[in-house]
């Protein structure tokens, strides 16, 4: 199992907060868009930077969206900000309508998503985003690891023409991402070739597949691991692939079971060749409050998890 | 300058599209759609500056024009065709199966002059505020004009917005309220209703201006007179009095007619009261 060097530790809101502000820098038509949370997406680096480029949209989602496709009609290029919760299930009907069937450049940037909002409990906790936002035609679904990932994918989006979701949280975790990566949208990145399971891990818990790939690799275990930083659309070629080669599959995210990561994956072997899936999400639950340290404990989305579906998917392969 | 007259002839022409296409397809909204005739025609055929060919998304140059209230595309799709951004011929396909005509308006499809969707209610001011905010970052001086129901303003992102437009000065920005008084379920006054719907819009930070929306002079003059207060550090809102069903008798006072297409009879008794000028698609 490979070794991963960590740069330190911090928070992928950050990640957004320096991507969003060298976006700027790198392109006048770039706008932010915030709903009373700027200090909390960490926008505020950008609004000192080009305040006539900053909107502050008060609390008023709904509006916030509309004026950002509105703002795409004259070439600009919205980011708007807030909690995942206020981003997606609240505004549905405006991204659908406004944003996604319309077809514009709208940059949708979701902060405190999942679990690990932590002691806000399950209002915020918004554990459907990926599934609302991976079922609207034409939307582009992000939901990188860490912090150098977060800001890579902030620039990356800034460049690509079209509706985007793109996710991150609030907690600080490891940032062993390189510094100066290549985002590729829909392109998913190998961490630990193996052999005898494919775990897929998107956002959060890419750091905990790690984790387990090490305790695998002590019960003789080769996991592969690889990180969906894309979930739509989807590496379909790099999933068959991998699970070509290992025969079973664990998935890893902070989100429902339900139209999550998991699910993309288990329609792609469905429809290719199916073979045994294990899901590590929330299975059909609000949160609660707690530290996130407690909720992913409580929830099933810690590193023993992972390490225990992957020992029932390979027990499945028979 | 289009004399009056003219954008009359226009105007029922418009009228007869709009009967003619929810006609031959068995559904839509005559209702709104021949009540703003007179509002759509005088914009797009003489108060806007727009330009149907080639269509630009962007516009930068131009005024841009959001229709929030989309069921009664019928009248926007025969302003947009008859101003020449497509064929006339084309009207013929609304809401037909691969139709770039929509039953609610759509960018999906390409259809030349159309920026945004619409049809799912009180979005249509959002984004004709985030318009305005970019033709003020790109200094360009043209305007954005903005059409939304008086039912449609009972959802509560129409208030998010008027609330954001006076706080941040969009008076880049010219909102008309079409005010029929009528929705699907009756009478707006019965379902959800407003009283005193300048004070509550004046309240809002908004300047408000009064129209008779039927009367083809009073229209013109009415969006003049609201472009000229534009550029003052308020939003301007026209509250635009009209008849439901307008320009035909049966069509008139009431609501029934909001969604509901007439038959051979009743179609050839409306265009009976709407003569042709211009020609018929």
């Amino acid at each position: 199992m490979k070794n991963f060097t960590i740069y330190d530790n911090k928070d992928t809101r950050s990640g957004f907060g320096a991507g969003l502000l060298e976006a700027g820098k790198n392109n006048s038509n770039v706008v932010a868009l915030c709903a009373d949370l700027t200090g909390s997406l960490k926008m505020d680096a950008f609004q000192k930077e080009f305040p006539h480029r900053f909107i502050q949209c008060g609390i008023s989602e709904a509006n916030m969206i509309g004026m950002s496709a509105g703002l795409t009609i004259g070439g600009k290029i919205p980011f708007a900000g807030t909690f995942a919760n206020f981003a997606t299930g609240r505004v549905f009907d405006q991204i659908r309508q406004s944003v996604a069937y319309s077809g514009k450049n709208v940059k949708i940037c979701a902060s405190h998503a999942g679990l690990t909002l932590g002691e806000d409990g399950a209002t915020h906790q918004i554990l459907e985003d990926i599934g609302l936002m991976k079922m609207l035609p034409g939307m582009t679904v992000i939901n990188p690891c860490d912090y150098n990932q977060t800001k890579a994918a902030t620039l990356a989006i800034a460049n690509y023409e079209g509706p985007v979701y793109l996710r991150f949280g609030r907690p600080v975790v490891p940032n062993f991402t390189t510094p100066d990566q290549e985002f590729i949208i829909g392109k998913a990145l190998m961490l630990n070739e193996g052999t005898d399971v494919s775990i897929f891990a998107t956002g959060h818990l890419v750091w905990k597949a790690i984790e387990a790939g090490h305790i695998l690799a002590e019960k003789g275990i080769n996991a592969e691991i690889i990180n969906i930083h894309t979930i739509k659309p989807l590496d379909n070629e790099a999933v068959l692939k991998s699970v070509a080669k290992t025969g079973c599959v664990v998935t890893a995210e902070e989100h429902q079971r339900n139209g999550g990561l998991g699910d993309s994956i288990a329609q792609l072997l469905a429809l290719n060749k199916p073979k045994p899936i294990e899901y590590v999400a929330v299975n059909d639950s609000f949160g609660e409050s707690g530290t996130p340290e407690q909720l992913l404990v409580k929830y099933g989305l810690e590193t023993v998890n992972i390490v225990e579906a992957a020992l029932k998917a390979i027990a499945r392969k028979n | 300058m289009t004399t009056t007259a003219q954008l009359e002839t226009t105007a029922t022409q418009i009228r007869r599209d709009i009967l003619r296409m929810v006609h031959a397809c068995k559904s839509g909204h005559p209702g709104g759609s021949l009540g703003c005739a007179d509002f759509i025609t005088a914009l797009y055929f003489e108060v806007m500056n727009h330009q149907a060919t080639p269509f630009e998304m962007d516009a930068l140059n131009q005024d841009l024009f959001f229709l929030s209230n989309g069921h009664i595309s019928p009248v926007l799709y025969s302003a947009l065709a008859r101003s020449g951004y497509f064929e006339i011929s084309e009207l013929a396909t609304f809401r037909k199966l691969n139709s770039r005509l929509q039953g609610h308006p759509a960018t999906h499809e390409h259809l030349p002059g159309i920026r945004i969707a619409s049809g799912s209610l009180g979005q249509g001011l959002s984004v004709a505020i985030g318009a305005a905010q970019a033709k003020k970052l790109n200094n360009d001086p043209n305007i954005v004009w903005c059409l939304c129901g008086d039912g449609e303003i009972q959802e509560g992102q129409i208030w998010e917005a008027l609330m954001f437009a006076s706080h941040n000065k969009s008076d880049n920005l010219i909102l008309t309220i079409d005010v029929n008084g009528r929705q699907i379920d009756g009478d707006t006054k019965d379902i959800m209703g407003f009283d005193d719907l300048t004070s509550k819009i004046e309240s809002f930070g908004w300047e408000v201006l009064h129209m008779e929306g039927n009367k083809m002079e009073q229209v013109v003059s009415g969006l003049n007179l609201a472009k000229s207060k534009l550029n003052q550090g308020k939003p301007i809102c026209i509250l635009m009095k009209t008849e439901m069903g307008q320009g035909v008798d049966f069509m008139m006072g009431s609501h029934k007619w909001h969604g509901v297409a007439p038959n051979d009879e009743q179609l050839a008794s409306a265009l009976a009261q709407l003569p042709s000028s211009l020609k018929d698609y």
